[in-house]
């Protein structure tokens, strides 16, 4: 039978549109798209050592690094690390630049509504100020009006500044704030007790300590598309069997960071 | 302005369009404290690069060859490396080198931001001022002499306000761009509008109505700077010169 030309071009558009529509359906299931890829691309942080840095050979290492290697694993497909900063670390996960983010953010509710935030959480942070042990500073309020150093985009910079009355210097990256903070632009830098306890190592840091009481204890979520519901289950699924086998403490372990009392907690909680 | 704010509030109930700016107290302060310090590292930076710029064009005549060499290589030097380069450099090579000041440092980072662009800016503005007093004609000049003028009289009443009106449009293009250029400030925390945009939209998570703030602020600015330097070109304008 003869099909004629135009019923030959409508086929063809019929056939384009039902490829474009599945190709649109395929943008919100991550988990399909990610193995079409053969490759998971995960958004983590760079500077922020032990959770995500580059090690001297240029490697981005760390315990995420190692969570996001897991998630990969379990899909069986390859992963692409992303450095990403607070400030830009939801903005590319919206635009799909990356498939999941893991970069020490912390959960807020209202992140919760622009992004998918799985529960459990797989860590739990708290804010402090990384000060001179001779700086005198003993209770947040002893800030006031003195200037100190911040990360752009923590949850914590507006109550340091709103609330205890510090004059907020902050700057893209925590490099750029510890180097402020060592030039004596201020007088402490506010950021997480998980970052501090990774450099109190340091000799360069060895006439500095976290001065106050840690406040804002936030646990720490990761990220996926808001609309991602099935990856978002998936990664409940897989966050819930790292605290039962203990995958987390053993990671803290291999890092060389103080056993944290949310993971025991957790792993309690799902043993 | 309570007004206002409600209505930027039922704004963002009916369409989603955070503009919080508006209707809290605290972001509304930081973002006009934003506002006040990009003027102000405008103005500063303005006016003494100007006033270094129209020196040192003078200096790069000068009949000593040693100075003629120096303000070369000052301008070579911040012409040739990136703002934003210099800007790190001066606050955080050079700044803990220096000595401090009741334990403080000697500049805040808004101080070594207008040290650093005046500088940048100087050697923009000296380069422009020679063009232009390379534009004035030798006529002029050996009538000046001829009438008896000193080197820096015929410098002062002859070459300079001609010098001046005809390099108006080429400086007009280079305060806007010394306006754009204060935005690199927030790389060294100087809390001026881009970096207090940046500390709202990173709390608030509304990242485009802020771009879309932010670039309407700036237009304003310049095209306010535009329309001042129109007017000083239509009062300055002589008639039978460079029409």
């Amino acid at each position: 039978m003869q099909i004629g030309n135009r019923c030959r071009w409508l086929g063809a558009a019929a056939a384009f549109a039902l490829a474009g529509s599945n190709a649109a359906l395929a943008q919100v299931d991550t988990m399909a798209s990610v193995k079409q890829k053969g490759k998971l691309v995960v958004g983590v942080k760079a500077d922020y050592k032990p959770f995500g840095y580059t090690d001297p050979s240029g490697k981005i290492v760390g315990l995420e690094i190692d969570l996001a290697n897991d998630v990969a694993k379990r899909l069986g497909v390859a992963i692409e690390l992303v450095p990403v900063v607070a400030a830009n670390r939801m903005e590319f996960l919206k635009q799909g630049r990356i498939d999941m983010m893991i970069a020490t953010m912390a959960y807020r509710p209202d992140r919760a509504e622009v992004i998918g935030i799985p529960q459990p959480f797989y860590y739990a942070g708290a804010a402090n100020v990384f000060a001179k042990k001779n700086s005198g500073l003993r209770n947040w309020t002893d800030l006031k009006g003195k200037p100190v150093c911040g990360i752009q985009g923590a949850y914590y910079n507006r109550r340091t500044g709103e609330e205890f009355g510090a004059q907020l210097v902050v700057f893209k990256g925590v490099t750029e704030a510890m180097a402020a903070l060592e030039g004596g632009n201020c007088v402490g830098t506010v950021f997480d007790t998980t970052f501090f306890a990774g450099i109190m190592g340091d000799a360069k840091w060895a006439d500095y300590a976290m001065m106050l009481p840690s406040i804002d204890p936030e646990p720490w979520g990761l990220g996926v598309r808001k609309e991602d519901t099935k990856f978002a289950q998936y990664i409940t699924d897989v966050s819930k069997e790292w605290h039962k086998t203990g995958f987390i403490l053993e990671l803290e372990k291999k890092w060389g960071i103080p056993q944290s009392p949310y993971l025991i907690d957790q792993q309690k909680q799902f043993k | 302005m309570d007004d206002v704010a409600a209505w930027f509030v039922w704004l963002h109930q009916t369409t989603g369009i955070k503009l919080t700016i508006f209707y809290d107290s605290y972001d509304r302060t930081r973002f006009l404290e934003g506002f006040v310090t990009t003027v102000k590292l405008s103005a500063y930076c303005l006016v003494l690069s100007l006033a270094f710029g129209a020196l040192a064009a003078g200096l790069a005549g000068s009949r000593v060859a040693l100075i003629r060499r120096a303000i070369q290589g000052f301008v070579q030097l911040f012409r040739n490396t990136p703002p934003l380069v210099q800007l790190y450099f001066f606050y955080f090579a050079l700044g803990p080198v220096l000595p401090k000041v009741d334990g403080m440092p000697l500049l805040g980072s808004f101080g070594w931001a207008v040290v650093s662009l005046t500088l940048l800016e100087t050697a923009f503005a000296a380069e422009i001022f020679r063009a232009g007093i390379e534009a004035v004609p030798k006529a002029m000049v050996e009538a000046a002499q001829s009438l008896g003028y000193s080197r820096w009289q015929i410098y002062r009443r002859v070459i300079l306000p001609l010098a001046l009106r005809v390099t108006m449009p080429a400086m007009t293009n280079n305060l806007v761009n010394l306006v754009k250029t204060t935005t690199l400030a927030y790389a060294i925390a100087v809390p001026e509008l881009l970096y207090m945009s940046a500390q709202v939209w990173s709390e608030q998570v509304n990242v485009p109505e802020m771009m879309i703030v932010l670039l309407v602020c700036y237009v304003a600015i310049v095209g306010i700077i535009n329309q001042l330097m129109q007017m000083l070109e239509n009062r300055l304008r002589v008639p039978g010169f460079g029409q």
